[in-house]
This record gives structure tokens, C-alpha cells and sequence, in this order.
């Protein structure tokens, strides 16, 4: 059966083929089910596969063909609990995306090739989980950031969208750049960019510098896809691309992929304390600054981006903490209720005739009850409310921090405090869109979105309410589950006993008071005017863009513009030009000499002859 | 008194010096052509002087190839000469300086 986990990537990747080839021709819905049905048969796949870890299975490595065998770069695919539960996370999620996305992007132009990108986009992410080496991890990791370029930028006639690839696309490119030299460096280090070999002899064979340096450019691989501070800003405008884009790409996959290389490599990180400090560090500043940002956004979608990258600062912590299963925990909780709330929120934006103006909304509970019912799950579980998903993987990361002391208190405090704004955003957004007066203009029609939409919200509200259950304090499934995975490495827990029911006590109350300060503020009639001050940064951003536009793309733009103006026609340009002018200059010097006059050339000849022979009588010494 | 190689090679080198002489200051192609052919001349006697000296066969092959050449060389020479002579009523090389740069 193992035989059988190319399909897995080969699937995806002949949907992406066919609909992008001969998509107008298969035609809508067609080709929308065709590509739900080609990841979800790699989803049923992979559960198969999957029992046997269940029972104490081995993890397993598929060798397909070599690719670069030199360096240990070859087309193999590792199978083992955690590149496991990442494939059931991306296929599970992305198959009930793409069965939204058949209804959410019906009559829409370029229908077909939608899809086409969404299985390129699905492949891509398989290979990057399911490689066994880093060679392979950075095809997938590249192609990741083309599919998400594509789709961001899927409708490019607008210049807002079109400006949001590319943004994604350059940001993501610096993270790359990390990436990449971190694989020359453990190639320079190891000889091989094998796993295996890589993980299995880094504690012998790697001095603690090396292991900084090269987890510090992997570091920077992550800041990039995962949305980190500095890297985090091409999220927010990502939300340009169609909405079930934001759930599959923005929420639930692409961004994990940095959480999932850390994890991934967690040998390597382990060997660094330093760089593992500046991670967690890193995680939990970002987790408080988009928080922050979050609380000031008025686009429904922009609240949720922000919320994510938020989210993803904790994961970021949690690695940082070595506590790799409660970042891969709330990973997957964080796929399925982040999912939940875009696909919601995208069912809004449908029912509203794409507003996403929150303030334009309001009381739409009665007119789109699933939808609410199940935005209402997400909601909570997002809070952390118990016994929701949230709640479980965040009080894990939590406890981790609170658990290893030290340092950590403050990082562990700032979790908290970021678990307070998160609770009073999310509340916000739901009072603002589900509650109060109908703000929204005339004309619009509120109206529940057909069953292809509804029902992926409700199986993910589902699995958002009771995937915590996976892996509690009681019993810590996930944690068996990934065992093979981490056996290596030395993990941090949170703590025992009743400190760890005192921690998820004080979560709780801090949740309950973010919910009640802004039912408090939106949830009593008026609603507050939120303009200038803090507000007005807030929905800005802080000014982040405009900084690094000031401090980075401004300068950049000079320096290009002096080399285009300046430097090419002037050093460029006259080198080039001065060659020729010299070739011309030496040649109407030289042509003096044809003087058409045949006794001339004779008497030249003559000359050099003689020369000749007098040069050979004087090295002879005849004088 | 003996004629020594050394008298071949003297004669050789006046002939030779003629036929450049020849070269340089005529302007008559066909005066050119016959010094050429002076000067060709001289070369082969000093190969097969030099070739009876030493008691080598070489002297003679290497007269025999400059003759060969010479022979082709002269057919294409006349050819053109004869062609120029038909278009111009006039053998003078200085009058032929149309390539000039």
C-alpha cells in the first residue's frame, strides 16, 4: 500500500495539468469536482496509510527516482507521523476548500483554471511535507510561493490584487534566500541534504555555531512563509485573492510550512539554544503585534489575516520552546478553525455582494443561520473557550512557556495577553457582523450560500470544536501519535498537576474578560466611533508598509533607477559604444597603409623578408 | 681554380637580388612576372647546388615542386593579366590601385 504515496502528489499535479490545459473545455462545475475529487482521493489515501501508525508502525521512505544523488537530493518521500498528519491536514482541509470554492467561485470568468492552481497548489505542499531530504522540501517549498502567487494574483485585473502577488511573492523570496543558504550550509556541513543522514549525525558532527547559523537561515526560510516579523506584512495584502485562497493558502497550509520545517528539523534547532530563544521570542512578539494590529481592522477578511499571523506566533513560539508537538497541535487545531472563519467569512462576503466592510454589516444572524451557527464555533474555539479546539493547543503552548521558566515567564505573559486581545478581535467581529442593527446599503440581499459552501463549514466547525480532544492533558493522543517523529529530540511540557489547571483557569478568565469588555463595547446598541489615534495606526498597520517602503523599497527604487538612467547608458552603454568607436578609430588610422599599389605590398614583403633574415644572422652572431 | 658550392650560391643570391629589383621597380605585370620567375629560378639552383653537395635527393624534389608551382602560379597570373590587359589596353600595375583604403 505504501507503494502507492506517489499518488499522493501525482494526483494533484494531473489536475493542476489537465485543468490548466484543457480546463474551458471540461468546463463549470466539472472541473471544479474533478479537482475536489483528485485531492480528496490522496486524502483517503493517506488515512489508509495512516493505521498503521496507529498501532506502533514504522515510518517508512518511498524512493521514487534519483534526482541529484550527489548531494542526497532525490525524488523520496519520507512517511512518518508527522509528514503523515501534515498530509491529512492539507488534504482534508484542501478538499473541503475546494468543495466550497465550487460554489464560491461560480460564474466566475476563469472557473476552471481556479481550480487548475488550487491542485498546483495542493501538489506543491505534499511534496514539500512529504520529502526526505531538503532538496526535494525546496521544490515543494518554491513551488508553494508560485501556486500562492498565482493565486493571489488570480484576479489581475484588479492592481490591488495584482500588487498583492507580487508583494507575496518578493517578501517571500527573502525568506527563500535564508532557506537556500542554510541548505548550502548543512550540504557544506554533512556532504548530504538527506534527512536521515542530516538528523541522525548532526549531534556528533555539528559545532553549536554551525548549528546557529544554519538554524538561523532556516529561521529566516520560516519568518518568510510563515508570516514572522519582519517577513509578516505580505500576509494582510494576500487577502486580495478569492476568499477560499485566504482559507487554504493564508490559514491553513502555506503559512504552516515554516512551523512544519522547524519541526521538521528539530535536530538541528535543538543544537542552537540561541537561535531556539530568538524563535520563541520572535513567535510570541509577532503573536502580540498582530494581535494588536487586528483589534483596529474594519475588513472582516483583514481582522482574520491578522488574527493569523497571530496565531502563527504562537506555533513560531511553541517551536522556539521546543515543545514541537504543541505547535504542531495547534497547527492542525488552528487549520480547521481558521478554515472555519474564512470560508464564514467568505460566505458572508457572498451573501453581502463582496462587502467586507464589517461596519457595513450587522445582524446577519437571521438571515444566514449556518453560517452563523458555525462562524459561532469558530469563534470560540479561536478564543480558546473549553472545551473548544483552541483552548487545548493554546493552553499546551502556554504551559510549555510557564513550564521552562525563566526568560520564558515573559513570553509566557505575553501568550496570555495576546489570548486577551485575540478573545476581544474575534468578539468584535462577530458582534460587528452577526449582531446589532442591519447596517449594511441598499441593496444588498443577505442570503444563506447553497450546500457546497454550508457544508464544509459545518463539518470544519465540527472538527474545530472537538480536535482539542486529541491531545489533552488526560490524554495525550497526538503526543504518542508523533512519538517516531520527535524521538530525537528532548521536548518541553508544560508542567503537571494542579499548576497546569491553575495556567488553563487563568487562560480561561482571561478569555472570558477579552469577550466581556467587547461585548461591553459593541454589544449594547451604540457602536463606538473607532477613528484616529490608535485606531487609525492600528488599521494602518503601525505604518509598517510605509516604513519599509521609506526604508527599503524607496532606496531600492533610487539605486534601480540610477543604474537604468545612469549607470546603463552611461557605463553599460560607453563601454560598448567606446569599443567600437576605438576599432573605427584604429582602423581609419590603419588604412593609410593599403595603398592599392601592388609594387607597395612588394617591396613590403621584400622589407620583411630581409628583416627575417637579418634577425636570424644576428641571433646566429654573424654581428 | 674550382667551382665551389660556394659560387652556386653567390650567382644564386645575384639572381635573386635582380629579380627583386625587378619586382620593386618595373611596372609592367609582365616584366614582373618574368622577375618572379628570376627569383624562383635562383631558389631551385641553390636547392640543387646545396642538393649535389651533401649528396641528398631532397635538392631536387623541392626544385621540382617550385617549378610546379610556379607553372600554376603563372597561368592564373597571365590569365588575370590578359583579363586586365583586354579592360584596360594597359599592363601598368601602378595604374591598378583601386583597393586602396
Amino acid at each position: 500500500m505504501i507503494d502507492y504515496l506517489w499518488l499522493l502528489i501525482a494526483l494533484p499535479l494531473l489536475g493542476a495539468a489537465t485543468l490548466i490545459l484543457f480546463g474551458k473545455r471540461i468546463g463549470e462545475p466539472a472541473s471544479g469536482w474533478l479537482a475536489s475529487t483528485l485531492v480528496l482521493i490522496p486524502f483517503v489515501i493517506a488515512a489508509v496509510l495512516t493505521v498503521p501508525f496507529l498501532n506502533e508502525g514504522e515510518p517508512e521512505t518511498v524512493f521514487l527516482f534519483a534526482w541529484i544523488p550527489m548531494v542526497g537530493a532525490n525524488a523520496s518521500l519520507l512517511w512518518d507521523p508527522l509528514s503523515a498528519l501534515m498530509t491529512l491536514i492539507v488534504t482534508g482541509v484542501g478538499s473541503l476548500i475546494h468543495i466550497y470554492s465550487v460554489g464560491y467561485m461560480h460564474g466566475d470568468e476563469r472557473y476552471p483554471l481556479f481550480f487548475g492552481y488550487m491542485n498546483l497548489f495542493i501538489a506543491s505542499m505534499l511534496t514539500l511535507v512529504l520529502a526526505d531530504n531538503f532538496g526535494l522540501m525546496f521544490v515543494g517549498w518554491e513551488l508553494v510561493g508560485l501556486s500562492s502567487y498565482l493565486l493571489i494574483s488570480f484576479w489581475f485585473t484588479k492592481p490591488s490584487a495584482a500588487a498583492a502577488g507580487k508583494k507575496a511573492f518578493i517578501v517571500n523570496r527573502i525568506g527563500d534566500w535564508g532557506f537556500l543558504v542554510a541548505l548550502m550550509l548543512i550540504f557544506a556541513a554533512f556532504g548530504t541534504l538527506d534527512f536521515g543522514v542530516v538528523f541522525g549525525e548532526a549531534h556528533g558532527l555539528l559545532s553549536v555555531g554551525m548549528a546557529t547559523a544554519i538554524s538561523l537561515l532556516l529561521f529566516v526560510g520560516a519568518t518568510g512563509k510563515s508570516a514572522q516579523i519582519p517577513l509578516y506584512i505580505w500576509l494582510p495584502d494576500a487577502m486580495e485573492g478569492p476568499t477560499p485562497v485566504s482559507a487554504l493558502i493564508h490559514a491553513a497550509t502555506m503559512v504552516t510550512a515554516g512551523v512544519y520545517m522547524i519541526a521538521r528539523s528539530a535536530a538541528l534547532f535543538e543544537l542552537a539554544p540561541v537561535t531556539l530563544a530568538i524563535v520563541a521570542t520572535v513567535g510570541a512578539l509577532t503573536a502580540l503585534l498582530a494581535a494588536t494590529i487586528a483589534i483596529g481592522q474594519r475588513d472582516i477578511k483583514r481582522v482574520l489575516a491578522y488574527s493569523t499571523i497571530s496565531q502563527l506566533g504562537y506555533m513560531i513560539m511553541a517551536v522556539g520552546l521546543t515543545a514541537f508537538t504543541a505547535g504542531i497541535f495547534h497547527l492542525m487545531t488552528h487549520a480547521f478553525f481558521k478554515a472555519l472563519l474564512f470560508l464564514g467569512a467568505g460566505s458572508v462576503i457572498h451573501a453581502m455582494s463582496n462587502e467586507q466592510d464589517m461596519w457595513k454589516m450587522g445582524g446577519l444572524r437571521k438571515y444566514m443561520k449556518i453560517t452563523f451557527v458555525t462562524m459561532v464555533i469558530g469563534w470560540l474555539a479561536i478564543g480558546g473557550l473549553f472545551p473548544l479546539s483552541g483552548f487545548w493547543s493554546k493552553d499546551e503552548i502556554l504551559g510549555s512557556a510557564f513550564a521552562k521558566g525563566g526568560f520564558f515567564f515573559i513570553l509566557w505573559f505575553i501568550g496570555i495577553v495576546t489570548a486577551l486581545l485575540t478573545a476581544f478581535y474575534m468578539t468584535r467581529l462577530i458582534i460587528l457582523t452577526f449582531f446589532g442593527e442591519q447596517r449594511w446599503d441598499e441593496g444588498a440581499h443577505p442570503h444563506e450560500s447553497p450546500p457546497t459552501m454550508t457544508i464544509p463549514l459545518i463539518i470544519l466547525a465540527v472538527l474545530s470544536a472537538v480536535a482539542g480532544l486529541f491531545n489533552t492533558p488526560v490524554r495525550l493522543g497526538l503526543e504518542h501519535f508523533l512519538e517516531p517523529s520527535f524521538e530525537a529530540v528532548h521536548q518541553v511540557h508544560p508542567p503537571d498537576g494542579i499548576t497546569l489547571w491553575l495556567l488553563a483557569l487563568a487562560s480561561l478568565v482571561v478569555v472570558i474578560i477579552g469577550i466581556g469588555i467587547a461585548y461591553m463595547r459593541y454589544g449594547r446598541g451604540e457602536l463606538p466611533t473607532e477613528e484616529g489615534g490608535y485606531w487609525a495606526a492600528a488599521l494602518d498597520g503601525y505604518g509598517v508598509d510605509a516604513f519599509y517602503g521609506a526604508v527599503i523599497v524607496a532606496p531600492g527604487k533610487t539605486i534601480t533607477t540610477w543604474l537604468a538612467k545612469v549607470f546603463d547608458p552611461k557605463v553599460i552603454d560607453g563601454a560598448v559604444n567606446g569599443l567600437g568607436y576605438a576599432t573605427r578609430s584604429f582602423g581609419s588610422t590603419m588604412r593609410v597603409l593599403q595603398t592599392g599599389w601592388v609594387r607597395s605590398y612588394a617591396a613590403g614583403i621584400v622589407g620583411g623578408a630581409l628583416g627575417v633574415v637579418l634577425w636570424l644572422l644576428w641571433q646566429g652572431g654573424a654581428f | 681554380m674550382t667551382v665551389t658550392v660556394a659560387w652556386y650560391m653567390v650567382f644564386a643570391a645575384v639572381l635573386f637580388s635582380m629579380g627583386a629589383a625587378g619586382v620593386l621597380l618595373r611596372r609592367n605585370a609582365l616584366v614582373m612576372f618574368m622577375s618572379i620567375e628570376l627569383m624562383l629560378n635562383s631558389v631551385n639552383l641553390t636547392f640543387i647546388a646545396a642538393g649535389s653537395e651533401l649528396g641528398l635527393i631532397e635538392g631536387q624534389v623541392a626544385a621540382l615542386f617550385v617549378m610546379v608551382v610556379a607553372a600554376a602560379e603563372v597561368t592564373v597570373g597571365l590569365a588575370i593579366l590578359v583579363a586586365v590587359f583586354r579592360r584596360r589596353s594597359s599592363a601598368n600595375v601602378d595604374e591598378l590601385s583601386e583597393l586602396r583604403g
